[in-house]
């Protein structure tokens, strides 16, 4: 795409209801390929209606199919969420920074999620489990609101039984029938056992959680340096030109979506920010 | 008692403790084992342990009428399950469940609170541990109860 802030019409090419409320899109990406780096975020666009920033959740190997984990809660969401195969929607992107995968290698990773924020660390996992052998201990550690929310179960059961990772799920509120954890996903932070001066920790999910969990992975002796958050905010041309997403010094779409703790703990402290 | 010991001692809760201390209060612990599905305490029956979990899962639940089991809370390898022992009315205020084949070193309630009583450093040693889990529980379940991951707006 050569102007970045002209959406192209793409067509969707596949379409999965991964739970009551989230839904996976396959879209033919523009131009054939869509090279990403697993964090980036792209717009979605309903003409007539409006963009939403979306992050890639597919996996970077594959850049002929370029995949969105979405979650209704928006005009443009909900609206995306009745398209059907072979309607067009637009895309601009990639947008934002990455995780840092590099910066990992030959470390132990921590990937914790909360909710929908599992979508955009999907393509860490992947990008792991094609390069399994240059990583230590890896373990996600993802919190629902309830069993019926979790995302991308038999993905999740398969990569541990592939012992591509150690998986720990626990959600907010369950019955009885329920054989995993119950709780935030900050108590599963005791479960890891991993050196942790050298763990790279990648955390996405509500701020809150974020907060909670970093200072747990502090508490630990995970280096500040070493945590790496996805931050969300209301990003609107996704080039650092409006200042919708300011973050103090900081654009989000721009300089974000993921940073590293030291850099965004001082605004989390910070109210109105 | 030496084996017991080296366990306790290697619990994060008892870390630090002194060596001395830590012998003093030993002896109300012993081993215990639950087999999954098994309850582990009910709701207003005595609270006469604490447990430090060693192995497996077990589940805090609440029964409702109509309803059936509401699990709060799930704990696991290394955590401390149980304070009532230590409040009054001594009552456990949740069913406990053992999800997995639970082992456990079991805590006498009654014996503590009189090594407690007579050893007053060791009891605010006790207490000040409790109150770490009391605050990071209550900071855990106050988030819980944002219900983070609705879509509504608190």
């Amino acid at each position: 795409m050569s102007d970045c802030l002209l959406p192209t019409m793409c067509t969707i090419t596949g379409r999965k209801q991964d739970t009551a409320d989230v839904f996976t899109l396959s879209i033919d990406p523009p131009d054939g390929e869509f090279p990403f780096e697993p964090g980036q975020f792209n717009m979605l666009y309903i003409p007539g209606v409006g963009e939403s920033a979306i992050s890639i959740s597919g996996r970077p190997a594959e850049a002929n199919k370029l995949v969105h984990t979405i979650r209704a809660v928006g005009d443009v969401t909900r609206l995306l969420g009745i398209r059907e195969t072979r309607e067009r929607i637009g895309v601009r992107g990639p947008f934002g920074t990455g995780w840092p995968i590099s910066q990992a290698a030959g470390k132990n990773v921590v990937i914790v999620a909360g909710g929908i924020g599992l979508a955009p660390l999907r393509p860490v996992i992947y990008a792991i489990a094609d390069r399994r052998d240059d990583y230590g201990d890896v373990s996600l550690l993802y919190g629902a609101r309830t069993p019926a929310d979790v995302l991308y179960r038999e993905e999740l059961l398969e990569w541990k039984r592939a012992g591509v990772l150690d998986l720990a799920v626990t959600v907010d509120a369950a019955r009885s029938d329920w054989s995993g954890d119950v709780g935030v996903v900050t108590n599963l932070v005791g479960r890891i056992h991993s050196d942790p001066a050298a763990t790279v920790a990648m955390l996405c999910g509500p701020e809150i959680m974020m907060r909670s969990t970093a200072r747990a992975l502090l508490d630990i002796g995970v280096e500040e340096a070493n945590i790496a958050v996805s931050m969300e905010r209301n990003m609107k041309c996704a080039t650092a030109f409006c200042g919708h997403c300011q973050l103090g010094p900081y654009f989000v779409c721009k300089d974000g979506p993921v940073f590293f703790y030291p850099d965004v703990a001082p605004y989390w402290q910070q109210r109105e920010f | 008692m030496k084996q017991f010991l080296d366990l306790l001692a290697e619990h994060s809760f008892f870390r630090d403790l002194p060596r001395e201390d830590l012998e003093f209060i030993a002896t109300c612990g012993r081993n215990v084992a639950f087999k999954a599905g098994t309850p582990i305490a009910r709701e207003g029956d005595p609270a006469d342990a604490f447990y430090v979990i060693r192995k497996g899962r077990a589940a805090i639940e609440m029964y409702a009428p109509g309803r059936g089991s509401l699990r709060v809370q799930t704990v696991g390898e290394g955590d401390i399950l149980g304070w009532s022992w230590l409040i009054p009315p001594h009552r456990w205020v949740f069913d406990v469940r053992a999800l997995q084949d639970v082992r456990a070193i079991a805590m006498d309630g009654r014996c503590l609170r009189d090594k407690c009583d007579a050893n007053h450093e060791v009891g605010f040693q006790l207490m000040r541990r409790f109150a770490q889990i009391l605050t990071r529980r209550l900071e855990a379940t106050r988030i819980q109860l944002l219900d983070l991951y609705s879509d509504k707006v608190v």
